[in-house]
Formats: C-alpha cells, structure tokens, sequence
C-alpha cells in the first residue's frame, strides 16, 4: 500500500500507534494512523462532536489512514512531526477516525467517522466550528475526493448557540396561521421590474390568497430598483393586501448587501416600515448570518434564508458538503426558514434524502435512519424549529404530493405557478390556496390523497374557474429526473471493515 | 369582503358534517378543540372572545358539536372560529383554527395612510365594524 506521505521514519514499521514518547515524536513525517488520529477502540463521549465523512481515498492509499488523515488534517495535525505537540493536552485535542465502512454499490469509497473533542471549538460559532471541519481537509491530496454526510451536535455545544431567531410555533403565531402549509411566490421576472411595477405583482399574489411574497435571491439593489424603492412599494402592496382580505400578510425583503453596515441599514429599515419578515442569501456567509439571526431575534423579525449557492458544494455524492449538514448548521446559526427541497420540483431532490433536510429543521429529536441519509442521534436541545421552503417548479396540480411528502410545516413557494397563470397574478394564488385547502381538509378527513389527488383537485375545480385554469396549463409538468444526490444504503446490516 | 383567515376560507362554507370530521381529526390527534367568537375580526385581534376553556375533556366530536351550537346560539350574525390546542413539547401551540360562522355582511377594513417624510407611510388597518360600540356591530 503506497503511504499517504513519504516518510522518513524507517525505524517504525508498525502501522498502528506508535506509543513509545521519543520515537512517537522524533522529527520527520509519520503515519498518520501512526500519529494516533486512528482509533477503533475509541469510546465516543456524550460531548464530543461526531462528523460522517464519505472518503474516496487514491489508488492504493489505505481507507482507515485516509480516515485517520481527515481526522488529522481537521484536527490538530500538520504534514510533518513537530515537538510542539508535547507541550498541549495533544492526545485529546487529536481528532480520532473511529470507524470505516465500506460504501454499499460503491467499491472506491468509505465512510470514515471522527471523533472531535469539544474544547477543539469556540461556543455558538459557525465560523470556527466549520473552519476546523471543512477548513483545510477538502483539498488533501491522497483523497480524491471528500464529502461531509453528517454531524452529530453534542446538546452541550447546541447549547451555545442561539438557533432559530422565532421558529416555527411563533411564526404561526405571529402570522395567525395554523393548520396548512404556508403558501408564497417569488417574485418574476427576478430582475428587471422596476419598484413600481415590482410592488404590484407583490400586491396582487397577496391580494389573491397568498401568505408571503419573496424577493429572489439577486434582487439586491440595482440600477432598475433600488432597495428603498423596492421596500416601499412592496409594503404599499403589503398592508393594501392584508386590509383587504384581513389576513396578516408578508414580503421576504432582501437585505443581502456587500458589508454588514449596510445590510443592518436595510434590516432597519424593514423594521420601520412594520413588514414581519427579511431575507438573507446563504453566500453573505456563516458569520453574516449569525449576525442577522442575532439581529432578527432582538428586532421580533422572521429571518428567512435562500440557500443560494449551495449546490456548487451539496449536489455531488464524491465530494462537498451534503445539503443535510448545511441544514443542520443553518438551524444552529438561526435562521427562521431555509429552501430545502420539493422532491416533485425543477430543483435536485431525491424523496429520502429531503425527508432527511426536513426531519433536521423541523424535529426536535431526529434517530439516526441511514434510509433518509441521518447517520447519528441528533437531539436538538429545544432549538427552535426551522421551517423549510420548497421552491423550484411546482404548481397547484401537485398538491396532494407536496403535503404527503412535506406536512403541514412548510411554506410551498409557487413563483412561476402563481404569477404565470393564464388569468392573471390573483387568480394564480386564488387556483394555488384553493387546491391547498381542498387537500388539507380532505387528508384531515381522512381520505387517501396520494392516490385520489387528482381526483380531489379535479373536483374542486368544477367550482373554482382559476384552479381549473391552472390545471389545464400545467396538468403534464413534472421533472422527473435521476437525481445526483441519493442515499447509498442497503437494507441489511453493514460490515464491519 | 370575505375574511380569509383559518385553514379552509377559500372553499364553500363548511357543513356541520364536514366541521366534524375535521373536530374528529383533531381529537384524533390528541388536540383539545376550542371555540371562539368575535365582532372585531382584525387581523391583529388575536383575542376573540373564548366559549368556555378548550374542550380538554370532550373526546366525541358529537359533544364538540353541542358546545358549538350554544356558541352560535348566544353570537348570532358573528365570527366563529374552531381551534385545536396541541399542549405536545415543542407544540404547545394552536395546531388548526378555520371559521365556521361569519356575518352576512362582511364590512372589512379600512387602511388609513399616514405620509411621513423620505416618502414613509406608517400603515393603520382599522375594522369598520368598530365604528360602533361592542354588541351594536353585527
């Protein structure tokens, strides 16, 4: 087997722990295997926190030294042997891989598990908990590829961190809203309305039965629109709305901007024109979103965030991050909604593998199911709850699909299907909040909506004109495509490697 | 206008038959069904007048249903709503609530705006209905 490094130690032949002091910390380059960062007979502790890595090691390098180097490279461990380790605590700083397991149907890769002691992170931060475990690890050379699947949060270090700035149970109840998914639009054409014009689609998907309109994830502050602009006219579009149909009613301002002063300035400014609810990208970054979560909890305001750009690190099985993780992480840094998938949308989305995202928002305990891709126990210590958002090509005639895989707790966001109705924006959201209510009372009723949906909504729409409407328009859309992003996972026990 | 708050204000109003089998879901669920009236339906009146405490003890809809009607009986030509109370850790919130009786005439609200500078409006939604005194509104 070819070394992860080339070493100059020629005196240790043995592959395991080298446990003799002076030769353990001689100078030159060692296993890392040798250096202790594996350990199968580790015993994990409540406290530590746990991370699946799936490992793609190169030809010929070793799965449990690979494992032992993601351990080292995520830890404490540099390319060479330093004496500088004898003057810390370094056995328990070391990060051990405790476990590798061969990856069903995939022959090439393993799931390595490491150990991390807590005092290896600073409480409540994003930003130092995913330096250590994404930092430098992701561009090692002997893997060919790496890919976090999941982590385990110890209650005690959930502890230090605020999570959801509302949650879900007092968004409901900020809302008056209970009983069915909340439904939403993003706004169309993404870019080039301007605050006029944009404020008018606002106003009509509202006026037509919609609980929340959404910026797009680049609606910023451009040359056609400008943000005050944008603000102003969608809060026109707000409360005419919400006057008129007596319900309360939301827009998703965006205040993504290039420095954090700037975003608190448009935060505030949300705030003083009374809307509940604002908006941040996931690209402003980890610790941009702890600040805007901090902010929205001290300033009573809904915090919703567009998972923009996440795929370019969550949608390939050999290497990044899965969406689960980012999840997981977005739930502890605080934000109030998060896009995670539709399964029957435009947007990647494998059944289980969403099951697995929204089980991570919403639970308050979610067990390890390897089918769903959860890995570990994760109890969320009274975190609040994240409500998810699917968005991404849907429309009204999947109703009965989107409540059997999503629940109650979820906002669907119908954007082209409410704005792109051949009667117009209300008549959009009026087709859209018809077929919703028509599947939450016949589920509640008790009928098998999976398989009479169609028939449910075929029904309803012999009295409601709009929903008929947009039935016929999109009765033959569906995105059914192999999905990247599965579960490798075979009903039966795993072997031991 | 038509209010459109609760779950199910865009279907045809309810049957006394259909607002059972949503009380029976409810009571399936383990929720305690609550009732409750109103003649000031703003969207920020989140206090409508109670009809006795959520039904903790009630376990038939039929039961459910009698307290309904008294309700109804005593606040003709007003709002009725239905809630199910869910006392779950990580619940403890209202899990349905859907109108079961409204006015015939539904007068709605007024939006008054209140131009300040930089081109703010502060945004007031007033009830017309609370034009008149409690009891005079329906």
């Amino acid at each position: 087997m070819q070394d992860v490094a080339v070493r100059s130690v020629t005196e240790v032949a043995s592959d395991g722990v080298i446990t003799d002091k002076k030769l353990r910390y001689k100078s030159g380059v060692l296993k890392y295997k040798q250096m202790g960062y594996w350990d199968p007979d580790y015993e994990v502790k409540e406290t530590d926190i746990l991370a699946a890595f799936r490992i793609t090691p190169q030809d010929g390098v070793d799965p449990e030294e690979a494992a032992a180097a993601v351990a080292g490279e995520s830890s404490t461990a540099t390319w060479t042997v330093v004496w500088t380790d004898r003057l810390t605590d370094c056995d328990g700083y070391r990060a051990k891989a405790y476990r590798v397991d061969p990856i069903p149907g995939a022959p090439d890769q393993f799931m390595a598990y490491i150990a991390y002691d807590l005092d290896l992170f600073e409480e409540g931060s994003i930003a130092n908990l995913t330096a250590s475990i994404i930092g430098n690890v992701f561009g090692f050379k002997p893997l060919k590829g790496l890919r976090l699947e999941d982590m385990r949060i110890p209650t005690a270090y959930l502890k230090t961190f605020q999570g959801p700035a509302t949650g879900i149970i007092v968004e409901r109840e900020r809302l008056n809203n209970y009983g069915r998914p909340l439904l939403g639009a993003t706004m169309k054409p993404k870019l080039g309305l301007s605050g006029r014009n944009y404020g008018r689609v606002v106003y009509e998907a509202l006026k037509g039965g919609l609980d929340f309109t959404k910026d797009d994830e680049n609606i910023n502050s451009q040359p056609f629109m400008h943000w005050r602009d944008r603000f102003l006219y969608c809060m026109e579009g707000v409360n005419k709305a919400t006057a008129e149909t007596g319900e309360i009613k939301g827009t998703y301002l965006n205040v993504t901007a290039a420095t954090m002063e700037d975003m608190y300035e448009r935060a505030e400014f949300a705030k003083e024109l009374g809307s509940v609810i604002i908006m941040i990208d996931l690209v402003i970054g980890y610790t941009a979103i702890q600040s805007m979560a901090k902010w929205a909890r001290k300033n009573d305001m809904i915090l919703h965030l567009h998972r923009a750009g996440h795929s370019t690190y969550t949608r390939q099985k050999s290497h990044g991050v899965s969406f689960r993780v980012i999840a997981k992480w977005m739930r502890m840094a605080g934000v109030d909604h998060i896009h995670a998938g539709t399964v029957v949308g435009k947007l990647e989305g494998d059944p289980n593998v969403i099951r697995g995202i929204y089980d991570t928002c919403r639970e308050t305990y979610v067990p390890k199911r390897l089918e769903h891709g959860v890995l570990f126990d994760q109890p969320w210590a009274s975190l609040k709850k994240l409500m998810p958002v699917a968005s991404g090509g849907i429309h009204a005639g999947q109703m009965h699909q989107l409540l059997t895989y999503l629940g109650d707790d979820v906002v669907l966001q119908f954007g082209g299907g409410t704005i792109g109705h051949p009667q117009g924006i209300q008549a959009g959201a009026v087709a859209n909040r018809v077929a919703l209510e028509t599947m939450v009372k016949a589920r509640n009723e008790g009928m098998d909506i999976w398989n009479e949906g169609p028939e449910i909504l075929a029904k309803a729409a012999k009295w409601c004109g709009p929903l008929r409407a947009a039935l016929d328009t999109w009765k033959d859309v569906t995105f059914d495509y192999a999905s990247t992003d599965s579960v490798d996972y075979v009903p039966t026990p795993t072997p031991a490697f | 206008m038509r209010l459109t708050q609760g779950q199910f204000s865009f279907l045809p109003d309810l049957t006394d038959d259909e607002i059972k089998q949503q009380i029976t879901y409810a009571l399936n669920q383990g929720w305690a069904v609550a009732v409750e009236s109103t003649d000031d339906p703003h969207p920020r009146n989140i206090y409508w007048d109670m009809w006795g405490t959520p039904m903790f003890d009630i376990a038939d809809a039929a039961g459910v249903m009698m307290e309904i009607n008294a309700c109804r009986k005593a606040n003709k030509g007003k709002y009725i709503k239905v809630l199910a109370f869910d006392s779950q850790k990580g619940f403890e919130s209202v899990r349905m609530s859907f109108i079961i009786d409204r006015p015939a005439e539904e007068k709605g609200f007024e939006l008054i705006r209140s131009e300040g500078p930089g081109r703010k409006v502060d945004y007031t939604i007033r009830s017309y209905a609370t034009e008149k005194p409690a009891g005079a509104r329906y």
